[in-house]
């Protein structure tokens, strides 16, 4: 084995997001140790293992069996690894074995063998397989057709789970009740898949679930047990997870261990996988509900949970070796054939950002819809939920039971949504019996007396008329080892928080630092990854004797950070270990690299609170802090730690605050003789015509002035819409006022990142938006170099960017956006940290921003001299969003300020157009052949078919309707007017649209409109969509200019000048 | 809340260091060895176990009693520990086979237990130790006098008063009791086996006339005490009748055999204890709690090493060359623990069962009968 093709797993999306960088980074450090060349594929560019010195070679290809097949044969690569990249990958190696692609070429795949795959992946004969050996499974049928899905169902008795095969994150599976839901469903379901399943519905039993690894040998061990909170029926991504299970005995513990061995044998697996059950509560009976042959989700909290090095480990036994021979990095005692006894529990909840689409249904259940998890480590479960719930970053100090209202707080237990677990708290709080809770939830009542315990400490904190001065140490204690948070406490008892704080300390009460050895002390081990509890009287660990530098992570994935900020994160302690310092990193997010093992000296998993910030860097006592490489979750604290006298690496925090805050932004525009786009503070809904007026009328964009990625933010355009975003943006942010601005039309959108160095511009990097401004810039097409600024209209940029950096006294990363309409530049804002772009903009130009950065913020002096070498760039990166609306039921797809995207990828071409069609096809885009559906609401269609006559006569069907189809018809055009959406369903089902332009007018949407419903079925028919009429003439102009065979399959390395590589692998290594 | 929530207990040990917890179970003062275990379930095993007679067991896992206790049969008659020391204890538990919580339990068993411990901080201090003393005091109770057991004695605590039979089977296992685990008779009898179960310090060596194999059970103490019974079992190895030792058992075999044994660095005390087959080189998880090892350097001639550990390379087992004779440190009934090794159940029953029929058994009957006869 010479040369071996790792397939990634593409732009984040809902159902798989960073956990296969890590994945995949993994794979590639073994692949490395072993002397085996590494080839990557992967469109998504703000990862870690696409960074210069993981992989050989590095290629930002869409991961589709066509691209995959040339630069197989372009590397000449004998073997293939294919489970490192989530079901993106898997699917795609499937289909590449299906065609002979690797018997052909003479490719391995490495690892479980193909025909195993396939038996965990078709349902039918995954039953079958395991039949053989007496392991139950779920009654289920294969059904091709929905005559066949409802008999079926009759002969299983309702309700009964749907369910497709090939799925990632339990795409397209629901519980149907009836014959006529059965119907519906098994008809959108069969629309998309070949085969569906109909199974018992195993709904209100346990969902455990365990991590497998196998060797070549038969040696065979569970890593990991987990059980999900919200029993089956809620998809396990979705649910709230504990690890290890809680209500098992050891008995059933047993059992599912021995089955999940003998399944995993009886297959033949050759690495790591997952296998998931459904227990009943009242009875030792079981079923295997599905096994996933790869690294998944799960893994990667397993991995994270316990400590143990899975995706290593899976890498390992994929070039042959044998658990016993592999040795324990973590531990440096043990070997891989080893199962973790843990001391803590750990505890996951999803996150989720429902709330950005418009119209989506909000119930959670046998699909997924979250963006991200959060993993928190205790002692006891309220220790571990609690924390966990803080980590969300949605702005809950603990479980609170007055968080939201329910209307119905019955149907919120019963039929669930994000808020259930308050929900749960709360009927608690008024007086329902856990008997009752479980009987509308299902939940478990070992976790719901758990969370009584919770909600009964609230109540004496509430109810006893307790004062903080008088807050004895023994009730501080049992507070804290509840997971309460100071916050909490300060709340109920009307005291600021650091009053708390100072009391607690002076009770004597505070975290310990535990490590995670895998063997709960039996005997001693060499591990870095720690957690902090207060069920302790001792730390494990103590400060560091080196100097040390803690660098906070970004938390939570979430729309609008993501794994962008990780890549920051890690490539800034990188840079530190690199200059000698200790590193420290807190992150509470299992997905990411920045949480893995290697990457730092200590790894810290805990709350990005302030609270337990300060908590760790009292212990730790750091010598910096870097709070700019997370993005905005540690960026919103540096304030406070500064306060608190924390030693914070950079841009001083009075700085900051002059950069966030409107007002005083404002002023230092006007000082410094920069141009805005004219603002004012709202002073109500009853003035909002007269500010309206002052801005010099409509459209304006409202907001809270403090933002991340568009929350609460709108463009209205009518003053009946101006009013509900006011109301919407004043409920979700009391504390800060709602700011108006002048919505600027027509006006192009420019990024500038860079980095400061005591005040000078060391580092900088201008992007430009395909987008017109309204489109939040995480939801852009981004080009590198900029295709339409003149060199002048740069250099003015550039001068902006000096005066801040100046004025501010910018000490490491900056990103400015600006407007440019008629070639006036105004600045939208100022962000004192590392941006979303800033990994693309490294790896595009080879200017690496985030280690300059690093380097600024430890005080060594740059040595390069960056000319700004991008602008003459001999090819062009193009940035593409991913989006997910297909996993949001009824939500409109469309664009606007607020974020909708969940993803991102970049690839490389010799002209944009071509840099540009590669991206969109990395994110699903396809080449239109049978026909285009196309509806431009606000009358812009011209600038699809001005310029770009050819694109409508290429041969394919031009659907349309309304407005734009008599324009289209008036322009010449042949065009078959739609009228209704049953008639669009049809065109859907017979595969007559394979593109569709709609873009949308407004940012208030109307369900019932055929627009939304054209959107609607692309994204639940998979199809091409496109919302923004620039994209749509850049995309169609591509399509033109670029036929297939014009592509060019070429390695990062070829397009990047080598010395700027070699610098860089130098320092990442 | 319970009601014992706020009656606070002690674990004093003998270096004088003290962890201050919360009581719960029994009020009584109890002494014993302190020793831990790292499993995360079934602690309803674990305290009826008979190896942790006289011992104060401490548990890492830091959730205990969550899916409370069921009705018996448990490893033994009764709770065997003289205390338990645990971070959280739930005291609401809930399973569809759970009759009281770990509490009641306790109470109703007279063990005294105390929670609200950083078991973690306690265990690094114990694996430091090896063995260490120590007393549970709880503020309800006369805080000065600790009931402890006599260690040196512990065996004969833990026997059985009189001979017990189970199973129908056709092969029959002479188990000899020094305070067996009941899925050590469980798992022979799954297996089609009759068992005739024996106390140690009874005269067991009357049944092997009629028996086709023998099994040495875990127990507790330290087995270098039990010269005794290492005499006798010395005499039955010398029969050809098939041997086997779990734990204790095995410790008993080495000694029996010639072999000897140390007192280890670091116990073994977890359910997640990888060994391997030194013959097949496949690995196994086990279930194990033992502080002295057989010294694997000294085997006598005629036996070799068949388990090692693959955390710290120690003895896990010996066999006999030529005879069935063989035993392991680990616990192959499991009960807490994985079950992967429950096939040398079947193994041994094997060859059992095979020699039972063998042209082997006449000279076999003729020497045991000589043996009881002289």
């Amino acid at each position: 084995m010479k040369r071996v093709l790792v397939l990634g797993s593409g732009a984040l999306q809902i159902g798989q997001a960073g956990e296969f960088d890590y994945s995949g980074s993994q794979a590639l450090k073994v692949l490395r140790e072993e002397g085996i060349a590494s080839v990557l594929i992967n469109p998504n560019i703000a990862t870690i293992q696409t960074d210069q010195g993981l992989a050989d070679k590095v290629y930002f290809l869409p991961v589709e069996p066509q691209f995959v097949e040339e630069v197989l044969k372009l590397e000449n690569c004998d073997a293939v690894l294919l489970s490192f990249g989530g079901q993106s990958a898997l699917n795609c190696g499937l289909a590449l074995e299906e065609a002979g692609v690797f018997a052909r070429l003479g490719v391995r795949v490495l690892g479980t063998p193909v025909s195993t795959i396939r038996d965990t992946e078709d349902r039918a004969r995954f039953v079958e397989r395991l039949r053989e050996i007496n392991v139950d499974t779920a009654r289920s049928m294969a059904v091709s057709s929905v005559e066949d899905a409802v008999r079926a169902a009759g002969i299983i008795g309702y309700p009964v789970m749907l369910r497709c095969g090939f799925s990632l994150g339990g795409k397209g599976s629901s519980i149907v009740r009836t014959e006529q839901e059965c119907r519906d469903v098994a008809s959108s379901a069969l629309s998309g898949a070949p085969q569906i399943l109909v199974e018992e519905c195993l709904s209100g039993w346990k969902e455990i679930e365990y991590e497998v690894v196998r060797d070549a040998a038969d040696n065979c061990i569970t890593v990991c047990n987990m059980e999900n909170v919200d029993p089956m029926g809620i998809h396990t991504g979705e649910s709230i997870v504990v690890a290890p299970s809680q209500t098992l005995d050891d008995t059933e513990y047993q059992l599912l261990r021995d089955v999940a061995i003998k399944t995993i044998r009886h297959l033949g697996i050759i690495g790591e996988c997952n296998i998931q059950y459904a227990l009943d509560p009242h009875s030792r009976a079981y079923r295997v509900i599905e096994v996933n042959a790869r690294l998944s989700r799960s893994s990667a909290l397993a991995s994270k949970a316990t400590g143990y090095p899975l995706a290593y480990v899976a890498a390992k036994i994929a070039l042959g070796y044998d658990l016993p021979d592999i040795p324990n990095n973590i531990t440096q005692v043990t070997t891989a054939f080893f199962e973790p006894a843990l001391d803590y529990i750990v505890c996951k909840i999803p996150r989720w950002d429902i709330g950005k689409f418009l119209h989506a249904d909000d119930k959670i259940g046998s699909e997924m819809k979250s963006v991200g998890e959060v993993m928190a480590i205790g002692r006891s479960f309220p220790e571990a939920l609690q924390k966990a719930l803080r980590m969300l970053d949605i702005g809950a100090a603990g479980l609170e039971s007055h968080r939201y209202n329910f209307s119905d707080i019955d149907d919120e237990l019963r039929r669930p949504t994000p808020k259930r677990i308050f929900a749960v708290a709360q009927a608690l709080h008024k007086g329902y019996t856990v008997e009752h809770i479980h009987a509308l939830s299902r939940i478990d009542p070992f976790f719901l007396y758990e969370i009584a315990s919770v909600v009964a400490l609230e109540h004496t904190l509430e109810d006893s008329g307790l004062k903080l001065d008088t807050l004895s140490s023994e009730l501080m204690r049992t507070l804290k080892r509840k997971g309460f948070s100071d916050k909490q406490i300060g709340h109920k008892l009307h005291s600021h928080v650091d009053a708390v704080r100072e009391k607690r300390k002076a009770l004597g009460v505070r975290p310990y630092l535990k490590q995670i050895d895998t063997l709960a002390a039996e005997f001693p081990a060499k591990t870095n990854f720690l957690y902090s509890t207060y069920h302790a009287d001792a730390d494990d660990i103590q400060a560091p004797t080196r100097p040390s530098v803690l660098v906070l992570g970004s938390g939570c994935y979430r729309i609008g950070s993501s794994v962008e900020f990780d890549w920051c994160a890690v490539t800034a302690v990188q840079t530190a270990r690199k200059l000698g310092y200790e590193t420290l990193v807190i992150n509470c997010n299992p997905e990411t690299v920045s949480t893995d093992y290697d990457v730092c000296d200590r790894l810290i998993f805990e709350e990005l609170t302030l609270e337990r910030v300060l908590d760790v860097i009292e212990q730790q006592k750091p010598s910096g802090v870097i709070v700019s490489m997370g993005g905005q979750t540690p960026n919103n604290i540096a304030i406070q730690l500064a306060n608190a006298g924390v030693p914070i690496l950079g841009t001083s925090a009075e700085s900051i605050d002059m950069a966030e805050d409107r007002h005083k932004f404002s002023a230092l525009l006007d000082e410094l003789g920069i141009g805005q786009p004219k603002w004012k503070e709202a002073t109500g809904i009853n003035d909002i015509g007269k500010t309206v007026a002052s801005l010099g009328g409509f459209p304006v964009l409202i907001r809270p002035s403090y933002v991340l990625s568009g929350a609460a933010m709108g463009v209205a355009y009518t003053k009946s819409e101006a009013e509900a975003f006011l109301k919407q943006a004043s409920t979700l942010s009391q504390e800060h006022p709602v700011v108006l601005s002048k919505f600027e039309e027509n006006a192009q959108e420019i990024e500038l990142d860079a980095v400061g160095s005591g005040g000078q511009l060391v580092a900088w990097v201008v992007s430009e938006h395909v987008e017109q401004a309204g489109v939040h810039s995480g939801d852009a097409t981004l080009m590198v170099p900029p295709q339409s600024l003149s060199v002048a209209q740069i250099m003015r940029i550039r001068e902006i960017a000096e005066k801040l950096a100046r004025r501010l006294k910018i000490e490491g990363p900056f990103n400015i956006q600006l407007l440019l309409r008629d070639d006036v530049i105004k600045v939208i804002e100022l962000n004192l940290r590392a941006s979303r772009s800033f990994p693309f903009l490294s790896k595009a130009t080879g200017v690496n921003l985030a280690q300059e950065a690093t380097r600024v913020l430890l005080g060594v002096k740059s040595t390069q001299d960056y000319v700004a070498n991008w602008m003459h760039l001999p090819y062009v990166v193009v940035k593409a969003p991913q989006f997910s609306f297909g996993r949001i039921k009824g939500a409109d797809p469309r664009l606007g300020v607020e974020m909708a995207s969940t993803g991102e990828v970049a690839c490389f071409g010799k002209s944009c157009e071509e840099a540009l069609l590669k991206a969109y096809m990395a994110t699903g885009f396809k080449r239109p052949r049978n026909g285009i559906f196309v509806s431009v609401e606000n009358g812009d269609a011209k600038l699809l078919y001005r310029d770009i006559a050819t694109f409508f006569g290429m041969g394919f069907g031009i659907f349309s309707a309304g407005q734009t189809a008599t324009e289209l018809r008036q322009a010449g055009f042949s065009v078959t007017e739609i009228a209704s959406a049953n008639q669009l369903r049809e065109l859907f089902q017979a595969k007559s649209i394979d593109w569709v332009i709609s873009v949308p007018h407004g940012t208030l949407s109307t369900p019932n409109r055929l627009g939304y419903h054209c959107r609607r079925l692309a994204a639940d028919f998979g199809v091409s969509l496109t919302l923004n009429i620039h994209t749509a003439q850049r995309l169609a102009k591509a399509l033109v200019l670029v036929p297939n065979s014009a592509i060019t399959i070429a390695p990062w390395s070829h397009y990047l000048p080598a010395p700027i590589l070699d610098e860089r692998a130098e320092l990442t290594v | 809340m319970h009601d014992f929530q706020t009656s606070t207990g002690l674990l004093h040990l003998t270096n004088d260091t003290v962890y201050k917890g919360y009581s719960f179970g029994s009020s009584r003062n109890v002494a014993g060895e302190v020793v831990f275990n790292t499993a995360m379930t079934g602690y309803v095993e674990t305290l009826t176990d008979p190896s942790y007679k006289g011992q104060i067991v401490v548990l890492t896992y830091p959730l205990v009693g969550n899916y409370g206790v069921p009705k018996p049969p448990f490893e033994s008659a009764a709770i065997q520990v003289q205390g338990l020391v645990i971070p959280n204890l739930s005291d609401n538990p809930n399973h569809h086979l759970s009759l009281h919580n770990l509490h009641q339990w306790l109470l109703g068993s007279h063990v005294p237990g105390l929670y609200g411990v950083d078991t973690r901080s306690l265990t690094q201090l114990l694996r430091e130790h090896g063995t260490i003393e120590g007393s549970i005091h709880t503020t309800a109770a006369n805080a000065e006098l600790s009931d402890s057991i006599p260690m040196h004695d512990v065996l004969s605590l833990v026997a059985g008063e009189r001979v017990m039979r189970c199973g129908t089977g056709n092969t029959r296992i002479l188990v000899v009791d020094t305070g067996a685990k009941y899925n050590i008779m469980r798992s022979l009898v799954r297996r089609g086996a009759q068992v005739v179960c024996a106390p140690w310090n009874l005269d067991w060596e009357s049944y092997l006339p009629e028996v086709d194999g023998i099994l040495l059970t875990n127990g507790p103490g330290d087995p270098r005490d039990a010269t005794a019974l290492v005499q006798r079992v010395r005499h039955t190895m010398s029969l050809g009748i098939p041997m086997f030792g779990i734990c204790f058992g095995h410790q008993l075999l080495a000694l029996a055999a010639g072999a000897s044994s140390t007192k280890m660095r670091y116990g073994n005390r977890s359910v997640n204890q990888p060994v391997q087959d030194l013959m097949t080189k496949r690995c196994y998880m086990t279930s194990q709690n033992h502080g002295y090892v057989v010294d694997s350097t000294q085997l006598p001639e005629d036996f070799t090493s068949w388990f090692i550990n693959l955390n710290d390379r120690s003895n896990e087992g010996i066999r006999h060359k030529t005879l069935p004779i063989s035993s392991v440190q680990f616990h192959p009934e499991a009960a807490p623990g994985p079950n992967d090794t429950a096939f040398l159940f079947d193994d041994f029953l094997a060859v059992a069962s095979r020699l039972k029929r063998s042209h082997l058994r006449s000279n076999r009957i003729d020497a045991l009968q000589e043996m009881v006869l002289t």
